[in-house]
C-alpha cells in the first residue's frame, strides 16, 4: 500500500473512530444544547472520514464503505487517543482539545502538500475544523482550573501519535462498528 | 442564562425571533446559535442577546376604549358604500 493511503486511511480511521466515540454523548451530555452540538461534531467527523477514505478507495480500487467497516481491527491505523471510551466528560473534553491540537498540526502539513487532491480535501476539512477548534478552545477555558480535567490532560497526552496495536476497548468498538455489515454476506446490497 | 436569537433570511430582510438557547456565557451562546440557527445556509445573520437584556412590554392600556386607534375600530367597507351610493359610481369589482 503506498504511503499516500496509509496516511488517508490512518487520518480516515482517526476522525472515523473519533466521531463513534464523540456519538456516544448523544442524548447523555451534561446539558441539552451541547448535546446537540457534540452530536454534531462527531457527525462532522464521520463526514470527515467518508471523504477520506473516499480517496484513499479510488487509489485502492475499493470503496468507502468497504473501507470503513470491512477490514480486520489490526488493520486500523487509529491512534490510541481516539479508541478509548470516556464516559466521563472532563476526560471527552481533554480528548478533544489534544486531538483539535494534532489534527491542526496534521491539516496545515496536508494543506499544503503537492497533491492538489488532499491539499483540496485537507483545506475543506479544516475549515469545518475550525469551529471544532473553537469549541475545543472554549470547553478547555472553561475547564482550565479544574483538577479533573488537568489529569486527564496528563493522562491521555502520550497517547496521540501511538498507533501501534490497539487499546483492548477497540476490540468491542470493531464488533459493535462492523456487527451491521458482517450479518450478511459480503457484496449485500443495503 | 437563557439567550435569545434572532436570524435574518436574506440581506435587507427584518430580523425575526428564531429561538433560544441556554449556554453558560456569551461564547458558548453563540457556538450553539451558529449550530442551531446557522449551519443549513438559513441564515444570513444572527443576533444573540441574554434574555435579560431584552424590554418587554406585554399591557397595553385602553381604559376608554378608544377603538380609532385600532384598524378594527374604523372599518372603511360601509363608509365606502355610502360615499359611492351618494356620488352614483359603483365598486371597481362590480364594473
Amino acid at each position: 500500500m503506498s504511503e499516500r493511503a496509509q496516511l488517508l486511511l490512518a487520518i480516515a480511521d482517526d476522525e472515523l473512530v473519533l466521531g463513534w466515540r464523540d456519538s456516544e454523548w448523544t442524548g447523555i451530555a451534561p446539558f441539552l444544547e451541547e448535546d446537540v452540538a457534540f452530536s454534531s461534531i462527531a457527525q462532522n467527523e464521520i463526514g470527515h472520514a467518508r471523504a477520506l477514505y473516499e480517496l484513499a478507495a479510488q487509489e485502492l480500487c475499493t470503496s468507502a464503505d468497504e473501507l470503513a467497516f470491512d477490514r480486520q481491527p489490526e488493520e486500523y491505523r487509529c491512534s490510541r487517543l481516539v479508541e478509548l471510551r470516556l464516559p466521563e466528560w472532563e476526560r471527552t473534553i481533554a480528548r478533544h482539545v489534544l486531538y483539535e491540537e494534532a489534527d491542526e498540526a496534521r491539516l496545515e502539513r496536508l494543506k499544503s502538500s503537492d497533491d492538489g487532491e488532499l491539499a483540496g480535501l485537507a483545506a475543506k476539512i479544516d475549515r469545518e475544523e475550525a469551529y471544532h477548534r473553537m469549541h475545543a478552545q472554549m470547553w478547555s477555558d472553561r475547564l482550565r482550573d479544574e483538577p479533573r480535567f488537568q489529569a486527564a490532560l496528563e493522562e491521555l497526552r502520550p497517547l496521540v501519535n501511538v498507533r501501534e496495536g490497539h487499546s483492548p476497548e477497540f476490540a468491542e468498538l470493531w464488533e459493535q462498528m462492523t456487527e451491521v455489515r458482517r450479518s450478511q454476506p459480503a457484496g449485500t446490497t443495503w | 442564562m437563557i439567550y435569545e436569537v434572532f436570524r435574518q433570511e436574506r440581506k435587507g430582510q427584518a430580523f425575526q425571533h428564531a429561538g433560544s438557547i441556554e449556554a453558560p456565557d456569551e461564547r458558548f451562546a453563540e457556538w450553539y446559535a451558529r449550530e442551531q440557527y446557522g449551519r443549513r445556509g438559513e441564515s444570513t445573520a444572527l443576533w444573540i442577546a441574554p434574555r435579560y437584556a431584552l424590554h418587554p412590554i406585554e399591557d397595553f392600556v385602553d381604559e376608554l376604549n378608544r377603538n380609532y386607534h385600532r384598524v378594527d375600530g374604523y372599518p372603511l367597507k360601509e363608509k365606502l358604500k355610502e360615499a359611492r351610493e351618494r356620488a352614483g359610481t359603483t365598486s371597481p369589482r362590480d364594473r
